[in-house]
């Protein structure tokens, strides 16, 4: 297990390294003069000039990526234009409300995705199957923020039942921030059960054929334990797999939900950054999800050998 | 050898006669059909518009749908069923340019990285790198870079959705290369450009059609997202995107404005994830879902 995470750590290196030359990057992308740009028209070539050397633009681009390389390193990614801040502690103060939307929307992602799977599964060709997977399918199909905004208007303006934006904070105000939580919890969340229900389901159908399954039904055992305690634990790899890919789409599909329903997150962080053209908060941001993507996809790999201990990597 | 060769030698297996052509198979696939139709109403729709989705008119805002306008109008009094139908039009633009270009460059690199080992690694590395971004947060910093344009949306888009093809024919053409046929026209000495293009590029058609399918979805799903967060196609060019985020601004109103670009979007998500599925189940029955 050991040898296995370390070997994985020294893969993690090279596509960190690509990951940080493309945010990098992503200021030289920018047609013509990048800091006339950035400081608009009403800019005095003083100020242009300044800011070009402040930003190290002015060096060859070896140099500067050496340096941003140097600065990341250090966790300095450098200050914001108009928060009068270093990118970190914007980045800090708005990580908690993602987190929070992303945590609950996976919750609701599992709690819908997996039992849909496996009812599917265990009476396939049923009214219950095709109906699941109906609404898998419409799941997958749906845009989740558009389904945001059908939710505001049926829950919040219509029913007056939830909150129709906004966000508390949990540490603060827990009730609250239930209040306000699920609307954008259950309609990010939607979206991903679809797919862990989809998995799901496929991987209960190849278990329940196996021999081990003809045996435990040939003992006797009721069809509850033969599904839940001897095909799902061996359905529940491929499961996990998705269950991690989801919490990373989840990651950028928080943006929106955030933009939709006025979360001061990261995903409105960045858009504002966007149009402001407040390019170090942009790189920012980017590189710090793009980390806990390739961080979350390792504690996937990781959890692999906890729950199936056929899977050997030494 | 073709069908009617076949029959004049005589040697007709039981299996080759009984076996449908994939175009018959295409055919009579259930999901490719529902998810053609479906694409074909969406692209179509644009000769039905009944008003310029363009034209202002504020004396007729925020109608509810009538007859006059089949959807009822936005906050600008533009007719909702134009907008919807020349919307259609643009997410279509966007989706087959970002699916054409991301095959385009897939194929490129897919091939060079299986078929030479030397930049495979490097190819690869950067492609993971690549994937290693949220999609719709690499395009976001895309378009802050490059600025708002349908092109750049396809530009952005195509990096996006480019390591995905490029890591699918990759991994074809690793199964391929070192088939006999292969291994056959590299002993007779034809060159590694033909070798690629007229042996082992045919082979990755399948896979690549049902990976574009998925591709054109998702790029006509994150061009809409892009328009909604005002970082994608310009605000005076109507794309179901634009107009849900407008609609966004006049919900306790108008709930029409943002409900009917939505359930476009969802068709046309729909229609193009059972051609996919469908491609899917006729050429390549290996990747089949239970």
């Amino acid at each position: 297990m050991t040898v296995y995470l370390v070997r994985r750590l020294l893969t993690l290196i090279p596509v960190l390294a690509v990951v940080v030359t493309v945010v990098f990057l992503l200021i030289h992308l920018i047609p013509g003069d990048p800091v006339s740009v950035m400081l608009g028209p009403d800019a005095t070539p003083a100020q242009i000039d300044a800011t070009r050397q402040a930003l190290g633009l002015d060096r060859p681009l070896h140099e500067q990526l050496f340096k941003f390389y140097a600065r990341v390193l250090r966790g300095d990614l450098g200050q914001s234009y108009f928060l009068d801040r270093p990118v970190v502690t914007a980045l800090l103060e708005r990580a908690e409300p993602t987190m929070v939307l992303t945590f609950s929307a996976l919750l609701v992602a599992i709690l819908i995705g997996v039992p849909s799977g496996i009812i599917a599964a265990a009476y396939p060709g049923s009214l219950w199957d095709r109906t699941l997977m109906l609404g898998a399918l419409l799941g997958v199909c749906v845009p989740g923020f558009w389904l945001s905004l059908n939710f505001i208007y049926l829950f919040a303006v219509r029913l007056g039942w939830l909150p129709a934006a906004g966000y508390a904070s949990i540490f603060a105000d827990p009730v609250a921030a239930l209040r306000y939580m699920v609307l954008p919890a259950v309609s990010l969340g939607f979206n991903q059960s679809a797919l862990i229900a989809r998995i799901s389901r496929s991987c209960m159908l190849e278990a329940l054929q196996q021999d081990y399954i003809r045996t435990a039904r040939a003992k006797g055992l009721s069809t509850g334990v033969v599904t839940w305690v001897h095909a799902f634990r061996n359905a529940l790899v491929p499961v996990v797999t998705v269950i991690g890919i989801t919490m990373a789409i989840l990651i950028g599909g928080a943006v929106v939900t955030e933009i939709v329903f006025n979360i001061p997150g990261l995903g409105r962080l960045i858009i504002s950054a966007v149009l402001r053209r407040d390019y170090p908060v942009v790189q920012g941001v980017i590189l710090v999800t793009a980390t806990a993507y390739v961080l979350i996809n390792l504690a996937v790999d990781a959890v692999y050998v906890l729950i199936d201990p056929r899977i050997r990597y030494e | 050898m073709s069908d009617a060769a076949v029959a004049r030698s005589g040697v007709v297996t039981r299996d080759a006669a009984a076996r449908p052509s994939w175009l018959a198979r295409l055919a009579r696939n259930r999901n490719i059909g529902v998810g053609a139709v479906i694409l074909a109403v969406v692209l179509l729709a644009g000769v039905a518009a009944t008003h310029d989705p363009r034209r202002l008119n504020p004396a007729e805002r925020l109608k509810p749908p009538s007859a006059a306008n089949f959807l009822g109008t936005d906050e600008f009094g533009r007719d909702v069923f134009s907008l919807v139908l020349y919307g259609g039009q643009v997410s279509l633009l966007v989706g087959a340019t970002t699916m054409a270009l991301t095959s385009l460059w897939g194929i490129a690199i897919g091939l060079i990285a299986g078929y030479y080992k030397r930049v495979d690694l490097v190819l690869m590395r950067i492609m993971d790198g690549l994937m290693a971004f949220p999609a719709i947060l690499l395009a976001i910093a895309l378009m802050a870079a490059r600025g708002p344009g349908v092109g750049n949306v396809i530009f952005a888009l195509s990096v996006v959705y480019t390591p995905r093809t490029a890591m699918l024919i990759r991994s074809t053409v690793l199964s391929i290369r070192e088939l006999d046929y292969v291994q056959a026209a590299r002993a007779l000495g034809r060159r590694d450009l033909m070798i690629a293009f007229r042996h082992i590029l045919p082979n990755c058609v399948g896979p690549l059609l049902v990976q574009a399918s998925f591709i054109f979805a998702y790029a006509i799903l994150a061009e809409a997202i892009l328009g909604f967060l005002g970082v994608g196609v310009p605000p005076y060019v109507p794309s179901w995107g634009n107009v849900i985020a407008s609609g966004k601004n006049v919900i306790r109103e108008a709930f029409w404005v943002s409900l009917f670009p939505g359930l476009a979007l969802t068709l046309s998500g729909l229609g193009l994830n059972l051609l996919g599925d469908g491609l899917r189940d006729v050429l390549d029955p290996r990747l089949r879902v239970q």
